[in-house]
């Protein structure tokens, strides 16, 4: 079976969720510790949401330095799939795993809401399963949520199709060019401020086609990378 | 004991969320006199002996490496506390 690894820092919130996505898709959950320079072996790795050494300095910038992360850089570079969601994709960011960096949303506050995005990159190892230019509704939950780079880089990433999501309808963080998540060149590591992990069970997602709380529109993320993982 | 200090400052292109905020709250508080505002961070790194070249080249590669982020921020200045 399938063995793919959750992080957890001090102060991960929804390492248990994405674990839990992570089964519902078909594979094996891994639990991996921050202070552990150990992969256990695991096919692919997920950095979940939270506030990871409580944000300070910058969100994700001590979780950066943890001995896991190391093993996940190398890793990376050799086409490890990387998922990293909310602070997941701020550590990605400190890591330099893939550019910009993310900084408070421009109204001040904490957003929580049900989010459409489109999905504009389904090359990479963890949107395959969806269709090119799909609108998917998950949960955006974050405080530090705005995308910021430089415009070389920005125009560098939208013409290389490394803007895999964009927020539709509203901009929720004032992100530049209303990008929600980014790829790497290689489309192995993927980073996005909404949380995916959050709808992937009905019943305890967002509202979807067939009613209240019935969207699992993120469960796709997870199935992907199996399929990514099979070739 | 010594002590070197690390400014940084978001970049000035980058829009400052915390410091618009700031800039919002001081005339509200009988400020009037304040444009703008913009808000950064200041550590102090402490020593056990004197402030060397050295400790000052070594707080100025922790300023760009650790303290600050050069995607969002600047390290504006990097100086010894003479009255630590």
């Amino acid at each position: 079976m399938t063995r793919i690894g959750v992080v957890t820092f001090p102060g991960t919130l929804d390492d248990r969720d994405a674990a839990r996505a992570v089964r519902l898709a078909g594979a094996e959950a891994v639990s991996l510790w921050h202070g552990d320079a150990d992969l256990q072996g695991v096919d692919a790795v997920v950095l979940p949401g939270g506030f990871s050494y409580g944000d300070y300095l910058r969100a994700g910038a001590i979780s950066r330095f943890a001995p896991v992360m190391g093993e996940i850089v190398d890793a990376a570079h050799k086409g490890l799939p990387v998922l990293g969601i909310c602070n997941g994709f701020q550590v990605l960011t400190e890591a330099h795993l893939l550019p910009g960096s993310m900084i408070k949303n421009d109204h001040l506050h904490f957003v929580c809401r049900e989010q459409v995005l489109s999905v504009d990159n389904v090359d990479t190892a963890w949107t395959r399963d969806y269709a090119a230019g799909e609108h998917i509704t998950i949960p955006l939950k974050n405080q530090d949520g705005q995308y910021v780079a430089d415009e070389h880089t920005l125009d560098e990433l939208e013409g290389e199709g490394r803007v895999v999501f964009r927020y539709q309808g509203w901009n929720p963080n004032g992100s530049r060019r209303g990008i929600a998540g980014i790829s790497n060149a290689a489309g192995n590591v993927v980073g996005l401020m909404p949380h995916p992990e959050h709808a992937v069970e009905q019943g305890f997602g967002p509202d979807g086609a067939q009613g209240p709380r019935t969207g699992t529109d993120g469960l796709r993320f997870f199935t992907s990378v199996l399929k990514a993982l099979v070739g | 004991m010594g002590r070197v200090v690390v400014d940084v400052m978001p970049k000035p292109e980058i829009l400052d969320p915390q410091g618009k905020a700031v800039a919002g709250a001081l005339p509200r508080l009988g400020f009037g006199q304040f444009a703008s505002v913009r808000q950064g961070k200041r550590f102090e790194l402490e020593v056990d002996g004197p402030v060397t070249e050295e400790i000052l080249a070594a707080a100025r590669d922790a300023g760009e490496h650790v303290l600050s982020n050069p995607v969002i921020e600047d390290v504006v200045a990097v100086y010894e506390d003479t009255d630590a």
